[in-house]
């Protein structure tokens, strides 16, 4: 999109109105997922293995679909045969393989069969019923340990063309990207330091389990409701699942309880979808916690190994990542994101980076909210940080040094267009955090981060209705507050109130192909194809009055919702309000609508600076986090208030992740804490309030601006915090989380 | 098993159900009374989305039986607004962009109101330690404290 096509001075844009949905959301009328019924519905549950690693010999269904509450009982025979293929081409096998086990349980809680019963307390009990036969098999959940010699085969042939020879058959991607030559510039450097950093695998942690009711016909016809981010490719991925036609299953997306990268897959979807053509009743299911914990993605876990060579002045000369992260047992890990993002935001020499996608006895990881970049951010500006302790350099200085910017050459291969890290880096400077006195006992961190944003397929629709007021139709499911924006956009255009537009989360019968609710695409590309949808429909509106005036449609305007003449030679009319023009658009040439479809290319990067203070006691190695600030560039923030939730929220995960939360797996591949006690994220008395400041470096690839904020927020937590803490209890922190026992004995192996 | 008759009252309606003795208050308002407002969460009372309050305490609706619902008072999110009045809370969570997702809010209000009744001034740190059992995962807390706050505050200003 052209630049001169971009809009900077807004009437609705910017605007902080309440959403459109509160009033649902604070009533408890809101449907989310689980909070539906259909009549004759059944009710499922699934069994699950308790072994990280089995062969399954024998599964005996007979007693249970003998019992009489129990109307349907599933297992791998039920699902389509999709082909396998290795890598991430094979993904409906790998999806398939996860929702219902074939050979081999993979991991503790991989679904083995489920039924459906007359009642939620009956088809658990029936679960009972079945008699599955395991040989139990050696197993593997440590990275490290998965790619050693030794270590457990999960799957022969799951690698794919990338990896090199001679690597175990658990190492299935292999990413190596960089320019310049690092040898070389690590002899220019005055200091080069290099270390190892490990992170722990962490669920997103969405408080709504997963959710569906699923009814299919033997006619291959279908509905699904389900809480997802995207009910497109729900909808393809249960076709493919069930050997049924596409388009035969429409797919409504509820309200979402969260999801964060967590619902951009199906679980449960095509199980009850199996259930209910067996039964030929509509079969509703909805996870436990520890069904959610146990058999849905966590993040990946990672272990690193980071070099990075430095000038006394705090010139980089040359930086090296090597990243292997282990994403349960499926291809999948985002060795290659953690690689690309990690130096990302600077502008460097000579870098090289390698990921490594390695499989384990775990659950088949899902995308957390910018997956991989958190952890190759811990891990890299932890390095910086200790080049800038050990150089006697001030960290923000050292990063604005080596900022990229507009031209830069990324670590990752392109060249950035506009870009706002340096804006972000002089705001944290001159934010009154950065130089507030701190208390004995207290460290500050700092950190950048840096992710891609997305495109993504996208089909938008609006219509008018006679009173002028509109409805749009959109493919993305809202989390976040995105049906405000959406609207925003659409009044901008249109020039009507916010109020009078109507947002609707469209089913996948209404609208083309949506990519998923991910890669802090809703926004940009929704909201892209929104403007386009309105303007497709002023275009008709001009149309409309150019007819009445009886001129030609090229010498009509839209001003302020109004058709209005071109110019003094066009004629002399009043101007015509969007309302008059649709007032009697039945007899005019029909209702008038807009709609646009692209897969946009133009998301525009992102980055962000966290100014982070906390306080570590010796005595217990409790961590508080006292002051916390993020700084992150938004391009335009269409309403600030929700991008600011968006900044917030994703530091108080990045506080979780950093502090608290991780997969924690015993010595028989079961995991030990599958429940928010043991699984602590963040609760209100663990956090401050966490102070943003919106930065806006318009993105050239949207007409308002956008650049997506929803994933950048959680990329320098986990290294802001712990450069924070390190600061404070004087040992630098290499593992997460910095939970007290750790801190404990990082303090201890200090003297 | 068969099944109890429980005998209710809630949001001020008399109700009426039958239920498994397995069957939690929250599976009851849910699945026979069709109150979908309160959520489940965890079913292990660590997350407070089923927050609802019984004879004006606030419990976890997921950890109490529905039979033990027996001539008890029982208020839910459903119960918040006067008619087409939103409480102050409601209001205050929609100006404030105190919800994202909104799985969370219906017990988040029901807790606060809580809050409120018993304690018309409080303190940040004691509105942060009240609300400690009511998991939010969007919004890092910060715009929903702030919300409970003003509410308090404009309740005060109001008395």
């Amino acid at each position: 999109m052209a630049l001169d096509d971009r809009k900077s001075d807004f009437t609705f844009v910017g605007t902080r109105p309440n959403r459109p949905d509160g009033l649902d959301k604070v009533t408890g009328r809101a449907k989310f997922g689980a909070d539906i019924s259909a009549p004759g519905m059944l009710h499922g549950a699934v069994l699950r293995s308790p072994h990280a690693h089995a062969r399954i010999v024998k599964i005996d269904t007979s007693k249970a679909e003998a019992h009489k509450d129990v109307k349907a009982v599933v297992t791998r025979a039920d699902f389509a045969e999709v082909p396998f293929k290795p890598g991430l081409e094979g993904e409906f096998w790998n999806v398939l393989e996860n929702v219902m086990a074939g050979e081999k349980a993979l991991y503790d809680g991989h679904a083995v069969a489920a039924i459906a019963a007359s009642s939620a307390l009956a088809a658990r009990d029936a679960l009972k019923l079945i008699e599955v036969e395991y040989d139990v098999l050696s197993h593997v959940t440590d990275v490290d340990k998965a790619m050693a010699p030794d270590a457990p085969v999960i799957r022969e042939g799951a690698a794919d063309y990338s990896v090199p020879e001679g690597m175990h058959p658990n190492v299935v991607r292999y990413h190596e990207s960089g320019h310049g030559d690092v040898e070389a510039g690590f002899s220019e450097a005055d200091l080069v330091t290099e270390d190892s950093f490990v992170t722990e695998a962490t669920h997103q942690g969405y408080i709504e389990p997963h959710a569906c009711l699923g009814m299919l016909g033997n006619d291959g016809k279908g509905e699904l409701w389900c809480t997802t981010q995207g009910h497109w490719i729900a909808q393809k991925t249960c076709a493919a699942l069930l050997g049924i036609e596409t388009s035969q299953l429409r797919v409504t997306a509820s309200e979402i309880g969260g999801g964060f990268g967590g619902k951009t897959t199906v679980f449960i979807e095509p199980v009850a979808l199996a259930l209910s053509r067996k039964a030929n009743r509509p079969v509703k299911i909805v996870m436990t916690r520890s069904e959610v914990f146990r058999a849905t993605g966590p993040t990946s876990s990672a272990s690193m190994d980071i070099k990075i060579g430095m000038k006394k002045d705090g010139t980089i000369t040359a930086a090296q990542g090597v990243f292997r992260l282990q994403g349960g047992a499926f291809p999948g890990a985002p060795g290659d994101m953690t690689a690309m993002c990690a130096f990302a935001p600077y502008n460097l020499t000579n870098v090289k980076q390698i990921g490594y996608d390695v499989m384990s006895n775990r659950p088949k990881q899902a995308a957390y909210r910018a997956p991989g970049a958190p952890m190759g951010a811990f891990a890299v500006e932890s390095v910086i940080d200790e080049l800038c302790n050990k150089l006697g350099l001030d960290p923000v200085d050292v990063r604005l040094k080596n900022a990229a910017h507009e031209g830069t050459k990324a670590s990752y291969g392109p060249t950035y267009e506009r870009i706002g890290l340096v804006e972000t880096l002089e705001a944290a400077k001159a934010h009154p955090h950065y130089t507030a006195p701190l208390k004995p006992g207290q460290g500050r961190g700092i950190s950048c981060g840096f992710w891609f944003n997305h495109g993504g397929e996208t089909s938008v629709s609006l219509a008018l209705s006679e009173d002028g007021s509109a409805q749009l139709m959109v493919g993305t499911p809202d989390i976040g507050g995105s049906r405000a924006s959406m609207a925003l956009m659409a009044a901008e255009v249109l020039g009507i109130p916010y109020e009078n537009i109507r947002v609707t989360v469209a089913d996948t019968a209404s609208l083309g192909y949506n990519d998923v609710s991910h890669g802090s695409r809703v926004t940009y590309a929704s909201g892209l194809a929104t403007i386009k949808a309105a303007k497709h429909a002023v275009e008709r509106l001009c149309e409309r009055a150019a007819t009445k005036w009886g001129i030609p449609t090229d010498a009509v305007k839209w001003e302020d919702g109004c058709a209005v003449p071109s110019g003094p030679n066009a004629g002399d009319f009043d101007p015509m309000p969007l309302a008059d023009i649709t007032a009697d658009m039945g007899s005019t040439g029909g209702p008038i609508s807009g709609h646009f479809e692209a897969t946009p290319e133009g998301a525009g990067v992102s980055f962000g600076t966290h100014i982070v203070d906390a306080e570590v006691d010796p005595e217990t190695g409790k961590t508080c986090v006292t002051r916390y600030t993020v700084i992150q560039d938004a391009g335009k923030a269409i309403h600030p208030t929700y991008v600011e939730g968006q900044y917030q929220g994703g530091a108080a995960q990045g506080i979780g992740w950093a502090l608290n939360e991780e997969y924690v797996y015993g010595e028989d591949g079961r995991l030990q804490n599958s429940i928010f006690l043991d699984y602590r994220i963040p609760v209100a008395s663990d956090l401050p309030m966490i102070d943003t400041v919106i930065v806006e470096v318009p993105n050239p690839g949207h007409p308002f601006g956008v650049r997506g904020v929803g994933e950048t927020g959680i990329v320098p937590p986990l290294a802001a915090i712990a450069n924070a803490v390190s600061n404070a209890a004087g040992v630098r922190m290499k593992q997460l989380p910095m939970s007290p026992p750790r801190i404990l004995a990082a303090l201890k192996g200090n003297g | 098993m068969s099944k109890l008759h429980v005998s209710t009252t809630v949001n001020g309606d008399a109700v009426e159900y039958l239920c498994d003795p397995r069957e939690t208050l929250l599976d009851c308002l849910r699945d026979k009374l069709n109150l979908t407002g309160a959520k489940e969460g965890c079913g292990t009372g660590d997350c407070g989305a089923c927050s609802v309050t019984v004879d004006g305490r606030l419990v976890c609706s997921c950890l109490m039986l529905g039979v033990e619902a027996e001539g008890k008072q029982i208020a839910t999110v459903e119960g918040i607004a006067e008619g087409d009045v939103l409480h102050p809370l409601q209001q205050k969570m929609i100006e404030y962009a105190a919800l994202q997702c909104g799985i969370c809010t219906p017990g988040i209000l029901v807790a606060a109101k809580s809050l409120l009744e018993k304690n018309p001034n409080p303190t940040e740190e004691e509105t942060r330690y009240w609300l400690a059992g009511n998991l939010c995962r969007c919004t890092g807390y910060d715009k929903i404290i702030r919300a409970v706050m003003d509410t308090a505050a404009e309740l005060r200003e109001a008395s």
